[in-house]
């Protein structure tokens, strides 16, 4: 472990000795010369099942979707305070997009009240069973169009993974089909040049900590902890309230092979979902009065389910 | 802060800030209702029963769409002791009418189809905003709140306090006392679901019908307080609660009282085999007309339970909170017709109004109940429930005595706990209360 942070902390010094006197620089620059150049940020969001209130079906085994309530995908609100302070920083505007049925309109609608700009739904009958294959499909359509209609994206957000899929593929997935560099378990953004077109993060590896530079566009999944979801000011709650979301079909979106999307353009197959059996004792109330006899009864219980821990301990009492 | 001027700010998204802002919107005015809460509902307990006549009076047709358990049929109104209740039981099939007039409901599902009327009828809520002040004009009259949200202030001719029982943003502005101990009952329920078939059994229903039990007597263990349990569609709401004092005096807790209620041997076998799924407690105002605040001002009136509308002696509350609502959006609305300014002059008429409804005539009328309560609490909640059950035992035990001598037995027994003269003072105490 000790070899770990010190590896880390001599990256980070190291870093530092050479890039920030650079940074400052460049920073006068932009505030001076790139004011008006605003930076364009795309966020992917997913609505899902509130996993705290899901029941599974005690015959069928698949989750029961019908009134449990949703939220939005809680990495994902990691992936968007990320991208609201790099707007907060540098200008500009974050877009959030999501793909999923009618009623994700809720959740996009709350990703404008925490301050994002623009909120686009993708939302077609075609799209419904997708797997991560064509999910991935369909959002780099959809993020294509977004850069073609609102501006160019030096750097798109997605949470690491989904709480209901679990599969952490959709955002690499996206990188791959937009030909970006991906940067995955983010924990942390360094440094953003906006002049140079690169981004330094820190990356959470198996073992310790990575540094990595690369250049722009980039896909960035974000880790959880990494920051708190603000909450946004009350213009933002009141603009969210009737803003217009942005809602595009799979046409509008500029996507012409339908046998990409949905079922049709899903490979993966479930075969079988079932819940692990719980096999917690339930607690038992002990009926005490006062506290020796709680302490009484409480070893008893302990030594009737174990009995040769009494005869250790009573081993042990009589100095054997 | 927002740029747009509002006719009205609603603080509050329960049954109260509802009635209030629905009120107002269908009536062509541009309200605000701001909730602390993530959706309305999120943040409100009640027991629950639904008094259809007051939300008829707002929505005409709410039976088409809301969300509602079962409606009741049967309510029973049980003396316990700890072994036993003594019930009178009142159940008629004509409550199986086409406009059913009570429901059990649960809140959290009520209110969020309560907000989404109010949504459509063109009010705009933003939740998980909380309302920390009152602004003021350089006289003093309420021109808007602020809001714990960056940047939070926002405007409005009027501001509805429908923030219920802790008034903490009136408290805060200095338009009303602290809520006292003395006035608020602290109540703790448990929701425990069961298949509807077993429900329906076990309370001898079918259909939609429901059943409610109020209960008081030892259960309480001497304090001021009742009991309920309520029929919902695949769950009971179980619950008992009592006036903060009693607790504070005696350091009893809420959930032990609850637990030995759903022990005692009258309820748990109505409760055998459930499943607790959810608990949940909440103070409720039961200080009566006599804790009632000021209630308008220049620029603000007060509903609901921040104005302590809540009939203790009948369980009342949602009703007069959604009374009281619809009459403060009405009175608002009346005056911008008239283009007059929300000043307290003018508001007066919101009181005016109120004073000719079931609202106020209510609450005046049991105005000393809760003081009756809390003086002779110890022989009304204890003393009274054990003479009556064992008075019922003596009488219904067939143990070759003759009828006569149990008479007398049962006619001493009253007259040895409590004496004639305090049998008689304690009537006339109650007869004084209650006219």
């Amino acid at each position: 472990m000790p070899a770990f942070y010190l590896r880390r902390h001599l990256a980070r010094c190291l870093l530092f000795q050479f890039c920030e006197p650079e940074t400052t620089e460049r920073r006068r620059r932009w505030i001076s010369q790139e004011r008006d150049r605003v930076m364009h940020i795309a966020v992917c969001m997913k609505q899902v099942p509130d996993s705290g209130q899901i029941r599974v079906h005690p015959v069928t085994n698949t989750i029961m979707r019908q009134g449990v309530p949703t939220i939005i995908n809680p990495y994902d609100l990691f992936a968007l305070e990320e991208a609201l302070r790099l707007r907060d920083k540098f200008g500009g505007e974050v877009t959030v997009l999501t793909m999923g049925p009618p009623m994700a309109e809720d959740s996009l609608r709350k990703t404008l009240t925490f301050g994002a700009d623009r909120a686009v739904l993708l939302t077609d009958r075609f799209f419904a069973g997708s797997d991560t294959l064509a999910t991935s499909f369909a959002l780099a359509a959809a993020l294509e169009k977004i850069a073609r209609e609102f501006g160019e994206m030096p750097v798109i957000f997605t949470g690491k993974q989904t709480i209901d899929g679990d599969t952490a593929q959709v955002g690499p997935g996206i990188a791959k089909r937009l030909n970006l560099n991906q940067l995955t378990y983010v924990s942390r953004i360094n440094e953003l040049d906006t002049a140079a077109g690169t981004i330094t993060v820190e990356r959470r590896a198996e073992g310790g900590v990575q540094l990595l530079s690369t250049k722009m566009p980039v896909l960035i999944t974000m880790l959880e902890g990494t920051n708190e979801i603000r909450r946004g000011s009350l213009a933002d709650a009141y603009r969210a309230v009737s803003a217009k979301i942005v809602t595009w079909s799979a046409v509008d979106a500029g996507i012409t092979d339908i046998t990409k999307c949905g079922l049709r353009g899903s490979p993966t197959i479930v075969k079988k979902v079932f819940a692990p059996q719980a096999h917690a004792e339930k607690a038992t109330m002990l009926p005490v009065e006062d506290g020796y006899d709680a302490a009484a009864a409480l070893m008893n219980e302990i030594f009737k389910r174990q009995p040769a821990l009494e005869a250790d301990l009573m081993r042990f009492a009589s100095g054997q | 802060m927002i740029e747009d001027k509002f006719d009205a700010i609603v603080v509050g998204a329960g049954a109260s800030g509802n009635a209030c802002a629905y009120t107002m919107a269908k009536l062509g005015l541009k309200v605000l209702q701001l909730e602390r809460g993530e959706y309305p509902g999120s943040k409100n307990v009640q027991g629950a029963i639904l008094y259809a006549d007051a939300l008829e009076k707002i929505i005409p047709d709410f039976r088409d769409d809301a969300p509602l358990e079962r409606h009741i049929i049967e309510q029973r109104q049980w003396t316990m002791t700890e072994t036993s209740h003594v019930g009178m039981h009142y159940r008629d099939d004509s409550f199986n009418e086409e406009r059913p007039n009570r429901y059990t409901i649960v809140r959290a599902q009520f209110d969020k189809w309560f907000s989404r009327k109010v949504r459509d009828a063109g009010v705009t809520l933003l939740c998980e905003t909380t309302v920390t002040e009152l602004l003021r004009d350089g006289q003093g009259k309420v021109i808007g709140v602020r809001t714990d949200r960056a940047d939070g202030l926002a405007y409005a001719n009027v501001v509805v306090l429908a923030e219920g029982v802790n008034g903490l943003v009136g408290e805060r502005s200095g338009l009303r006392p602290v809520v006292t101990p003395e006035s608020v009952a602290l109540a703790v329920k448990e929701m425990h679901f069961l298949p509807r078939e077993v429900i329906d059994e076990r309370f001898n229903l079918k259909g939609n019908e429901g059943v409610v039990i109020e209960a008081m007597g030892t259960i309480t263990n001497g304090m001021t307080g009742t009991a309920f349990l309520y029929t919902n569609g695949e769950s009971i709401s179980v619950g008992i609660g009592c006036i903060v004092s009693d607790f504070e005096g005696t350091g009893q807790t809420p959930y032990g009282l609850l637990e030995a209620f759903k022990n005692h041997p009258s309820i748990k076998p109505l409760l055998a085999g459930s499943e607790c799924k959810e608990y949940a407690a909440h103070l409720i105002p039961e200080g009566g007309y006599n804790s009632i605040p000021q209630l308008y001002g220049d620029g603000w009136v007060v509903v609901g339970d921040a104005g302590q509308f809540v009939n203790a002696v009948h369980r009342e509350g949602s009703n007069l909170a959604m009374t009281t609502g619809r009459i403060a959006g009405e009175t608002i609305s009346w005056l911008k017709t008239r283009r007059d300014p929300a000043t307290a002059a003018n508001l007066t008429e919101y009181q005016r109004r109120l004073e000719t409804s079931f609202v106020m005539k209510d609450l005046k009328k049991y105005k000393n109940i809760p003081d009756f309560l809390h003086k002779s609490g110890a022989h009304v909640f204890t003393l009274y429930p054990r003479l009556i059950a064992q008075a019922a035992q003596t009488w219904f035990r067939v143990d070759g005595k003759d009828k006569r001598a149990k008479e007398v037995e049962i006619f001493n027994s009253f007259r040895k706990g409590r004496s004639l003269p305090g049998l008689l003072g304690d009537a006339f105490k109650l007869a004084r209360a209650w006219r």
